[in-house]
């Protein structure tokens, strides 16, 4: 066997052994730019924080053209262990509840591990469910007994805790 | 008025289960083995394998039937994984069968053993079985958390794994390291399986235990100290890795559980305290047992400066060698089957393998090996930052971790960066044990990531929203 042609395989398999690791890499980079980080502030008195944040929030809106005109845009925790907590709502349904498993995992005695969850509709109308929880979902101050619209701004609240749907 | 909608026409987004992309990976994975494959051929012999073709041919139906289970039983696995697996085993058997074809390692066979066997069927058996423990993982193990139940259980079980070597009559005493048994005419390293086995108790015992190691401390120095109960634990592994140090003469399986359980610790707590007393109390063992023990002063004399004891003992020779190799590789190696790594002799094949990469490959090709493992061992870490269940975070990152170490372990052994010590590099090295567990090791990492990455389902529509239509006045 020529030489060149030893010398070209030999080179031309570290190229194609290093393309694979580039290709590889390009499959995971995902990873770096498509997550979303979910800002957990301190403890109350950074009130002010998550409306500033919802300026920030908007910025996100573009790649969700599917939602109507002034729908929510996240889901802010406002009172509780996780006050601060913010979720970008982009139709995926939340959970909230006791066990690992919930989008909102609370940790909070009151609080059933499957307790609530809210979803869009057909129309992006954004719907709350209590899931037989033993102390109640309270929307306002009315029990939740069916699946019901959240009005813009109005408290859910989930033993301690209390959380809302902003822009 | 509105009517409320029923909950059933909710479903959660589709996420991509980038199966295809797993696919198209996979065929690129079996084309560089392939190509390899026949580039030691045409260097060694002027033509093309003639095994090409079946050897080809074997490989793809291994990755096609891998990717099948894949598609069918963890859908949403992490598409990497299979690929890097599939390459690097690949690879290892283009390694070993170029090591086969060597007249040196032939003529030393027939001289020690009066006999010349390939062991490049043996391991083409061995891949085979591994995907097909690999394909047992994903069927039988549907859910990880159901190991959970088995904390205890395998904790006794890797004990065993760990002392069968030195029971007497079952375990074999092969160049001073006590790590095979031989059952039946084939020897098993029982190491290798431990490894996992141990996770499962590592990560259970850790669920269970983290809040009293993380919490209970005292400050001080900038450390968070654990109260003095607290240090049981990991007292206890670390006197059983010195107890397999001492009478295994086998520094690598002792810093991979020690590694492995500090990682899981440092994990579980977020205690750097863990790892700065993990450091201290491995480099106080090992600078005991290395100046106590022989066998292992042996492995510390050859790693200090194999060249004064070149030609008195074979530990420096070998060290020696490999050294050698790796710098007669250079940056771009000296192509396939053009180098004189068979020159280490005896395992060449397996705990040396990585010396004929860094030969005939050079600094690049050796660079690509571990990026390669790296994101093997990445994908694991991913999977673990996104598993749900604390259980599986604790049992990916140990899985991976052990992996980690063992890769420095042998890696850092044969390149003289620390003293060598009888490990296996993970699906390159001829071994059946070897493969077999790393296999499922992978397999185990796949079902993981899939449950992490599965879209939540969407919970049971509750009756009461079915029987009642609640009409509201707007």
């Amino acid at each position: 066997m020529s030489e060149l042609t030893l010398t070209v395989m030999r080179l031309g398999f570290l190229a194609v052994l290093w393309l694979f690791v580039i290709v590889a890499v390009q499959v995971i980079r995902s990873d770096l730019f498509g997550t979303r980080v979910t800002q957990r502030g301190s403890r109350r008195g950074s009130g002010g924080a998550p409306a500033q944040q919802g300026g920030g929030g908007r910025q996100a809106a573009p790649p969700q053209q599917r939602q109507r005109r002034g729908a929510p845009t996240k889901l802010v925790v406002s009172e509780g262990t996780l006050t601060g907590t913010t979720v970008a709502l982009q139709g995926q349904t939340i959970t909230l509840g006791r066990a690992h498993d919930s989008t909102i995992v609370l940790d909070d005695d009151y609080a059933s591990s499957r307790h609530a969850r809210i979803y869009p509709d057909r129309d992006g109308q954004w719907i709350v469910e209590d899931l037989g929880s033993t102390n109640g979902t309270y929307l306002d101050r009315t029990r939740l007994t069916t699946p019901t619209p959240i009005p813009p701004g109005a408290p859910i609240r989930i033993g301690k805790t209390v959380i809302e749907l902003r822009k | 008025m509105s009517v409320v909608t029923n909950t059933t026409t909710i479903g959660a987004i589709e996420l991509p289960s980038r199966r295809n992309t797993e696919l198209m990976l996979l065929g690129f994975a079996v084309v560089i083995p392939i190509f390899a494959y026949a580039n030691v051929g045409l260097a060694m012999h002027g033509k093309l394998p003639p095994g090409m073709l079946v050897y080809g041919l074997g490989l793809a139906v291994l990755a096609g039937v891998a990717h099948l289970v894949v598609r069918r039983f963890a859908k949403y696995a992490d598409p990497l994984l299979l690929p890097l697996g599939i390459l690097l085993n690949g690879l290892g058997l283009v390694l070993i069968w170029r090591l086969d074809q060597s007249e040196r390692l032939q003529n030393l066979a027939k001289r020690a053993y009066g006999g010349f066997s390939e062991s490049t069927p043996n391991q083409m058996l061995y891949t085979a079985l591994g995907i097909v423990l690999f394909s047992a993982v994903l069927l039988v193990l549907k859910d990880h958390r159901t190991l959970q139940r088995f904390t205890y259980i395998s904790m006794a079980g890797a004990l065993v794994l760990l002392i069968l070597p030195v029971i007497p009559g079952l375990g074999a005493d092969v160049f001073g390291a006590k790590i095979w048994i031989r059952v039946a005419g084939f020897s098993i390293q029982p190491g290798e399986f431990a490894k996992i086995v141990i996770a499962v108790f590592f990560s259970g015992y850790l669920m269970v235990k983290r809040d009293a190691l993380a919490l209970a401390s005292r400050r001080f120095m900038g450390l968070y100290l654990p109260r003095g109960r607290d240090l049981g634990p990991i007292l206890v592994i670390w006197a059983v890795s010195l107890l397999i140090l001492v009478f295994e003469n086998d520094l690598g399986t002792s810093l991979l559980f020690f590694g492995m359980f500090v990682i899981m610790l440092y994990v579980a707590t977020e205690r750097t305290s863990w790892i700065v007393i993990g450091l201290l109390m491995s480099t106080v063992g090992a600078v005991v047992v290395g100046t106590t023990a022989s066998h292992v002063k042996v492995r510390v004399n050859a790693w200090l400066d194999p060249f004064s004891c070149y030609t008195t003992s074979g530990a420096c020779e070998q060290v020696g060698q490999s050294i050698m190799s790796f710098g007669s590789g250079g940056v771009l190696g000296a192509g396939w089957g053009q180098g004189n790594s068979d020159l280490i002799g005896f395992a060449a094949n397996s705990d040396f393998i990585f010396s004929t990469v860094g030969e005939e490959l050079g600094l690049t090709g050796v660079m690509a090996f571990l990026l390669l493992y790296g994101l093997i061992i990445e994908r694991g870490a991913r999977t673990a930052l996104a598993a749900r269940d604390p259980f599986g975070k604790l049992f990916a990152i140990g899985l991976s971790g052990a992996f980690a170490i063992q890769i420095f372990v042998v890696a850092g052994g044969v390149m003289g960066l620390i003293p060598l010590t009888g490990m296996t590099m993970p699906f390159l090295a001829s071994g059946g044990s070897s493969v077999l567990a790393n296999w499922a090791l992978i397999g185990i990492l796949i079902r993981i990531s899939d449950t992490a990455r599965r879209p939540a389902p969407a919970p049971a529509p509750s009756p009461d929203s079915e029987m009642t239509q609640v009409v509201r006045p707007s």
